[in-house]
């Protein structure tokens, strides 16, 4: 295709990108790289800048400062309609006065592309949908609106497709199966998405990479593995699944591994996972990494003791449990329902072990409770 | 006897609705019934049924030309009030100027101000410039009042505009002329029309105002005014339910259309 919304791809480019609204700074200087082909997730709580980057390389918002590039091509002061970036808006925006089909052609006709009614039918086909071309937008549930603003945007083929919490209005069951699909289209066309969600699963299963965002900056940026397995910081070890978050002491090195004292127990951290800047961390461990076992039984690995059930909950595929710890502190365990063994009771006397590899480290002076309040569960 | 109760209390509600609309359109039936009076002088007293008056509607001498001037006094002031209430109701709606809510307020003034006052001081005005009250005064005072209402009544429609709708026509390859043309204004466009309709009927209805500014041109309320005091014509009362009907009318294709495009 000759048309102009091909003359700009490759990598998206963020330097340095500012936004303040008067005092407030929405997003601080900003930079990152969205490879071509990628499905990129910014994800953050709600006022972290996230959508204020969206609606900037949508060209909607004008950086403070900054620039932003697609491949070569300068975009920071491109008129929105003259990018090569099409967006999925939050609650769709489909226009209420045009059918379907004229919706979707929209784009293709202000281009002054020539078979319009064939481009629509493929991408209809696509969503497939094919047979409410002729209806309004007020007359399909949330979930063809929802496939109808993808086939809106995509019919375009930009260099960028940006999707704004596209997935919000939907219930739970419709989010998941349209997660899915997305992720499918985005496959079968290959085209660049930039996704953009306060829900750190919806993320997780859809995106390549993804950018944790909070208070207009990035936390850390990488794969949902690496991003879960190795946190840099406690917004993200809280705000990306849930962490236990333990304050310790580095007392020594040994080999690999640092020594650390929490609250009088020795245990390892793996140096290549610690991002402790002095002697003082926050040791953390992922809730289904824990083993809890009454006090008389053996373990191996680092081990905690003394602990006493608070709370258990029982969910079908698995037990969580909520142990307090001498020191006063809550550990979430989350224990797999796979051996047949009746779940502990509240008020039992528990110990608690695992293996040294899973252990992360954070800098001690960080808030080990960062990012938890904001934490969206599944059902929300 | 409690059968009746019953009965009664189960259609309260009919009852009060059938009371309620039988105040609203006894005046209405009752000028329709007298545009078939076979009226001598005076239209007050019932002297028999003829359909003399609707076969010739212009025959009491000077309603027709009353009438004529009301529509055109009517379409004029509603086509420049329109257009200038909507672009008001525009830059009031969109864009945040130093001074919006001062304009803001003054575009209600003349709803609030006693039509006799408005009246009064626009002939004073016309008068002391040298303008003869006549057509001419009469549409400048119609397109005063009207802009208020047009104003109004534009603006709720833009404010209940999602801004997204132009920013996703924009995403899409639509500049700011044409996210105008294909978007924005076939969204606001009902509003536009409602405004257009509401200015026209208080145009065509406004006696007091136009009585002060008219000089020797006649408009329907004004005719039927004088008229009234010699013994109105029961040709006013034909125009009277033919307006009725015409509005009637136009209401009910708007319903349709409406109707026909939720279900294409």
């Amino acid at each position: 295709m000759a048309d102009a919304s091909n003359s700009a791809s490759g990598d998206l480019q963020l330097s340095h990108i500012t936004k303040s609204f008067g005092e407030f700074v929405a997003v601080d200087d900003l930079s990152l790289t969205v490879p071509q082909g990628s499905f990129f997730a910014l994800l953050g709580p709600s006022g972290c800048g996230k959508t204020t980057t969206l609606r900037m390389i949508a060209g909607l918002e004008d950086p403070t400062s900054g620039t932003m590039h697609i491949g070569t091509t300068d975009i920071t002061n491109t008129r929105p309609y003259k990018r090569p970036v099409n967006t999925v808006f939050q609650n769709y925006a489909l226009f209420p006065h045009l059918s379907i089909f004229e919706n979707i052609a929209f784009g293709l006709r202000r281009r002054g592309v020539k078979d319009v009614k064939e481009q629509v039918d493929k991408v209809l086909e696509l969503v497939e949908l094919p047979h409410l071309a002729q209806r309004k937008p007020s007359q399909l549930s949330g979930g063809q609106q929802q496939r109808i603003a993808v086939a809106r945007a995509i019919v375009n083929r930009p260099a960028l497709l940006l999707l704004d919490e596209p997935l919000g209005a939907l219930d739970l069951k419709l989010r998941r199966q349209m997660q899915i699909e997305l992720k499918w289209i985005q496959t079968e066309i290959g085209l660049t998405f930039v996704h953009v969600t306060h829900d750190q699963e919806e993320a997780m299963t859809m995106a390549d990479t993804i950018a944790v965002m909070n208070e207009g900056r990035i936390e850390q940026m990488g794969s949902p593995a690496d991003l879960y397995d190795n946190p840099k910081t406690a917004f993200v070890a809280n705000f990306l699944g849930q962490s236990n978050l333990i304050k310790g002491k580095i007392e020594s090195n040994d080999g690999a591994n640092q020594i650390v004292d929490l609250f009088g127990t020795k245990v390892a951290v793996p140096k290549a996972r610690s991002s402790a800047k002095d002697s003082s961390i926050l040791v953390g461990i992922r809730p289904e990494k824990l083993r809890i076992q009454p006090e008389d039984i053996a373990m191996s690995g680092n081990i905690l003791t003394g602990g006493t059930i608070s709370d258990v909950s029982y969910i079908g595929v698995s037990t969580q449990y909520q142990v307090e710890m001498p020191w006063g502190q809550e550990l979430m365990v989350f224990e797999q329902n796979d051996d047949g063994v009746a779940p502990l009771d509240k008020g039992d006397r528990v110990k608690l072990s695992w293996e040294p590899i899973f252990t992360f480290g954070l800098d001690g002076s960080e808030d080990a409770n960062a990012g938890s309040e904001l934490h969206i569960s599944e059902d929300e | 006897m409690r059968k009746a109760t019953r009965w009664f209390s189960r259609n309260l509600i009919r009852i009060y609705a059938v009371l309620g609309f039988t105040y609203l359109f006894i005046p209405v039936v009752y000028t329709f019934a007298f545009s078939f009076n076979n009226s001598v002088k005076s239209n007050l007293v019932w002297r028999g049924f003829t359909f003399n008056n609707w076969k010739n509607p212009c025959g009491a001498p000077d309603v027709c030309n009353a009438l004529g001037n009301s529509i055109k006094i009517g379409v004029l002031a509603t086509f420049i009030a329109t257009i200038l209430g909507t672009l008001i109701a525009f830059a009031l709606g969109r864009y945040a100027f130093k001074g919006r809510s001062v304009v803001n307020l003054l575009i209600f003034l003349p709803m609030a101000t006693p039509e006799l006052v408005l009246g009064a001081s626009l002939l004073t005005m016309f008068l002391n410039f040298g303008f003869n009250p006549g057509f001419l005064t009469i549409v400048i005072a119609h397109v005063m009042f009207c802009i208020s209402f047009v104003v109004v009544t534009v603006k709720a429609r833009i404010a209940s505009l999602d801004p997204r709708l132009e920013q996703a026509a924009m995403d899409l390859y639509a500049d700011e002329r044409e996210t105008f043309r294909r978007v924005t204004f076939p969204l606001v466009a009902p509003g536009i029309a409602g405004a257009a309709l509401l200015a026209f009927s208080l145009s065509f209805d406004d006696f007091i105002i136009t009585n002060f500014n008219s000089g020797n041109v006649n408009t329907f309320p004004k005719f039927v005014y004088i008229s009234a005091e010699r013994g109105l014509p029961a040709q006013a009362n034909v125009i009277g339910s033919s307006m009725f009907f015409i509005a009637l009318i136009v209401v009910l294709l708007g319903q349709l259309v409406q109707r026909r495009r939720k279900v294409s």
